[in-house]
């Protein structure tokens, strides 16, 4: 350890250094770049340059999932095996990879130089099964390994409207492109407390999941009083199944930083951040051309900038106070509510924490007006929506739709089920969601109209499965997912997420104990009425969903045919699938992003590694094991 | 001060303003368990086995932290406190060892939990830290209270020796780059075991007496350490 040059570590963090605690992150992620991991030394010359105590640095080194306190491998391999990645095979390409390269998932080649790990959802379930190798996405790679496209990932994007997505699908928007931002700009002429009003009166509802009106939490933070105001755009966009903030970001950054301009006009905000997560690392540059961009015009300035935060692979950093304590150099624990964001946010001032997609919909709501915006959608969902569809369809991608079309007409627009196959399921709302059966399909896409229904609109998941899936492999996952993001604050989801996925895993093996179901149902209310944040009372919600409509799943010792049919489904994904050219009646359809940043090569993903792998396992993976095999 | 009424199971109680609903309740004689509250630290809130259930909330509510406010209709022994209550605690006793937690067993008893609930459910073990001086670290017996990091931080003793490894089920009380105590800024000041509700932190000597040694031969082992520091 000890032949570790410190030297580039202080030109490194130098610049975080005046931000104290708060520069934690990003002077952990800076050091990460250099040694490919954070050895215990420089962790220590952070904390000492930063004033932060040594062991909360290790504390949050130990919180994030992308930051290692061990050596890993110089390129790391993150394949997806989540929901949608495992209907096209993400299982067989991350066994394919490790045994190519001889490891076990989550180890590292004896020459340091591949880790390869299975991540929970990239967030780019569209163009599934995916990696992203080092700070590359790689997409549609074809199970045979030989065909996959490099880089900035494309923007799939169809619907019957263009309002949000009016700039997504051909590269990212430049400012001269984007032209000037006349929502601001009518923002302005209009006053601080007449946006709060007509966003009031647009009855723009939040797209984060908490389905919360936006123009309340505005006018709660406009009257707050504090030293400082705060406008954070919440870009964490982890809830597996999601990817629309990714297309919305990438492509249309200016609509968002607008967005955030008129919210910190409003509420008289000096400060922005974006928080990004880590996951999304192509974004960054271009969130920071277009920063700069907006910087050169005056749109910010003195008056209000705005700063990203990347973060490092930790579900729960969406949730907007463990978001907050991420931003402020923490783990990333929920805080108790109330008190609420508005009057005790970040850095325990005022503050509107808002979704990408909903910041999108403030620019639209002024230049259209709120009577104008109010033309689409329905009375109490107004406006458009993006809808992100993946698994089973002919024509995954992100959708926009006028809030009120209905399930069934969404499928339709995207092909209906993949080669003509009937429908199982749709997952909607992503893993914190809820199934939808076949008999779900007429209900409209609004917020009143599935929580009639008892379903949530979430993120604006809608995964689709087909007939022949078991859908014991996608609680599974599920189960997976909440043990492995639940934070460990509260003992409901700390506890509850690890009973809950011991059970799936039974059940998904066929070995399911006579009253399992009864288990699942006391922990998943348990979880869903006790826990601490929305994290633990949602991951219960699928499962609890799945026990209504397919009881017989649950029962002990029973395997029913599915599987077998799983395993047949997998030749059918081997016919590489070319995505269909978009219906006439969609403006823009899908369109090749920046063809100059995309590659697809004909070559293996990484050159075969020569010396033997050995088995390093990270500290944190060994560490975990030892405690789980006792 | 000026005071409130609500009404908890049926009954309307008086209360002073700004009293929390564990307080008020706790002074018309009803119990509501608790488990990481602690004066003298922080609330939190974590461990949830206070919830109760008020009128008009979509979800349980922890009575330690939770305000009582006028108007408001609790109930502390609904059904679904009871079934929160008694699975939060079957979960406990399949992760932990709570043999040092009578307190807790006690609950188990009350709420009829059931000690086999989760069969094949793995524990939350690990080998008996013995580094120091002062006491010994046993987090198998760890309930994740948060008390002992607290009271070394900003609740008390702001030395910030100790903090957080892993996350989620598998989360432990450590140290930086999980070092032996008097290798960090530990200053021995034995506040967090002072708080620590499970024995998961033990004073040595306690400790020693449990695995059998003589109050001598302990003796022996502490002069033995003072001569060797004087050298
Ligand atoms: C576990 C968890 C994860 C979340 N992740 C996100 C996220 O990635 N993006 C997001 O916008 N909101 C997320 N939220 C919701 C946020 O807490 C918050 O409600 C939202 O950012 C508010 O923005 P909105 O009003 O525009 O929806 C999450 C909530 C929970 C409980
Ligand atoms: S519900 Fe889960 S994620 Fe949220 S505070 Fe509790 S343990 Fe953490
Ligand atoms: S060691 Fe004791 S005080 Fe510390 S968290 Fe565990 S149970 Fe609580
Ligand atoms: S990217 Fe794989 S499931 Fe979302
Ligand atoms: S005692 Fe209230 S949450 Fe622990």
């Amino acid at each position: 350890m000890s032949e570790i040059d410190l030297a580039p570590v202080q030109p490194a963090i130098e610049q975080y250094i005046p931000k104290g605690r708060a520069g934690l992150l990003p002077a952990l992620h800076a050091v990460q770049k250099i040694y490919g991991w954070l050895p215990e030394e420089a962790a220590s010359e952070i904390a000492k340059a930063l004033r932060v105590p040594l062991a909360d640095v290790h504390g949050v080194i130990e919180f994030y999932s992308m930051f290692y306190n061990e050596p890993v491998g110089k390129r790391i391999i993150r394949v997806c095996t989540d929901q949608a990645c495992a209907l096209k095979g993400g299982d067989g390409l991350l066994n394919h990879l490790c045994h190519h390269y001889d490891v076990t998932p989550g180890q590292t080649t004896e020459d340091l130089s591949l880790t390869i790990e299975s991540s929970p959802c990239l967030g780019l379930c569209e163009q599934a099964p995916v990696a992203l190798v080092d700070d590359d996405a790689e997409t549609n790679i074809s199970p045979d390994f030989h065909d996959y496209e490099l880089g900035l990932p494309r923007s799939i994007v169809y619907g019957s409207i263009r309002k949000l997505t009016a700039n997504c699908g051909e590269g990212t928007t430049t400012l001269a492109k984007y032209g000037e931002y006349e929502g601001l700009k009518k923002a302005r002429t209009l006053g601080r407390l007449q946006v709060i009003e007509e966003v009031k009166a647009s009855g723009l509802i939040g797209r984060g999941g908490a389905a919360f009106p936006t123009g309340i939490k505005g006018e709660g933070a406009e009257k707050a009083i504090g030293k400082q105001k705060y406008v954070v755009c919440n870009a964490d966009e982890s809830e597996p199944g999601t990817f629309k903030d990714r297309v919305l970001l990438s492509d249309d950054p200016h609509r968002v930083i607008e967005g955030m301009c008129i919210t910190a006009y409003a509420i008289g905000a000096s400060k922005g951040y974006i928080y990004i997560r880590g996951e999304y690392p192509y974004i960054v540059p271009i969130l920071e051309d277009a920063l700069q961009e907006a910087r050169e015009v005056g749109y910010l300035g003195d008056h209000f900038d705005i700063e990203i935060r990347v973060g490092a692979g930790a579900y729960i950093c969406g949730e907007e106070t463990a978001l907050f304590e991420s931003i402020e150099g923490k783990r990333g624990f929920p805080r108790v509510k109330p008190p609420f964001p508005v009057t005790h946010g970040l850095f325990g001032e005022p503050t509107v924490i808002n979704n990408v997609e909903t910041l999108c919909n403030l620019p639209l709501i002024l230049t259209e007006g709120a009577e104008g915006y109010r033309k689409l959608g329905t009375e109490k969902s107004p406006g458009p929506k993006l809808f992100c569809v993946s698994g089973d369809v002919t024509q995954p991608g992100l959708y926009e739709v006028p809030f009120g079309v209905t399930l069934r007409e969404l499928l339709e627009m995207a092909g209906g089920v993949k080669g003509g196959k009937s429908l199982k399921a749709v997952l909607l709302g992503g893993a914190a969601g809820a199934y939808a059966s076949s008999a779900h399909l007429d209900v409209k896409l609004t917020f009143e109209d599935l929580r009639a229904a008892g379903l949530p609109l979430g993120s604006g998941v809608v995964m689709v499965f087909d007939e022949t899936r078991d859908m014991r492999d996608s609680l599974n996952r599920l189960g997976h997912f909440f043990a492995h993001e639940s934070c460990g604050k509260c003992y409901p989801c700390q506890m509850g997420t690890q009973r809950q996925m011991e059970i799936l895993n039974r059940v998904a093996n066929g070995k399911a104990l006579p009253e399992d179901m009864i288990r699942l149902q006391d922990v998943g209310w348990t979880m869903t009425d006790a826990s601490l944040c929305g994290l633990g009372q949602t991951a219960g919600s699928a499962v609890l969903s799945a026990i209504k409509l397919w009881p017989e799943l649950f029962e002990s010792g029973s395997l029913p045919d599915a599987r077998v049919e799983v395993k047949a489904e997998k030749k059918i994904i081997v016919k590489t699938m070319k995505p269909k050219a978009a219906k006439k009646s969609v403006a823009k359809a899908k369109t090749a992003k920046k063809a100059t940043t995309k590659k697809t090569v004909a070559k293996k993903i990484v050159k075969p590694v020569k010396a033997k792998a050995k088995k390093i396992t990270t500290k944190k993976s060994a560490a975990r094991k030892s405690v789980k095999k006792r | 001060m000026a005071e409130i009424t609500l009404i908890i199971d049926g009954q309307e109680v008086t209360a002073e303003q700004g009293k929390t609903l564990l307080e008020v309740a706790r002074e018309i004689g009803k119990d509501i368990p608790t488990i990481c509250f602690h004066e003298a630290t922080t609330a939190n809130a974590l461990c949830r086995i206070c919830v109760v259930e008020v009128e008009g909330q979509r979800v349980l509510q922890p009575a330690c932290i939770v305000k009582a406010g006028a108007g408001m209709k609790v109930q502390t022994r609904s059904e679904k406190v009871v079934r929160a209550r008694r699975t939060i605690l079957e979960m406990l006793q399949s992760t932990m060892d709570l043999s040092d937690a009578p307190e807790i067993q006690q609950m188990m008893v009350e709420y009829g939990a059931d000690a086999n609930r989760f069969p094949g459910a793995e524990r939350r073990e690990s080998e008996v830290i013995d580094d120091n001086p002062m006491y010994v670290r046993d987090y198998s017996k760890c309930l994740l209270c948060w008390r002992c990091v607290q009271v070394c931080a900003d609740d008390a003793q702001y030395t910030f020796a100790i903090n957080f490894d892993g996350r989620g089920f598998e989360t432990q009380i450590g140290t930086f780059f999980d070092k032996a105590i008097p290798e960090t800024s530990c200053v021995l000041c034995g506040q967090c075991v002072g708080v620590c509700p499970t024995g998961a932190l033990k004073p040595k000597r306690e400790y020693l007496l449990e695995q059998g040694m003589t109050p001598q031969e302990i003796g022996v082992l502490n002069t033995g350490r003072k001569q060797r520091k004087q050298r």
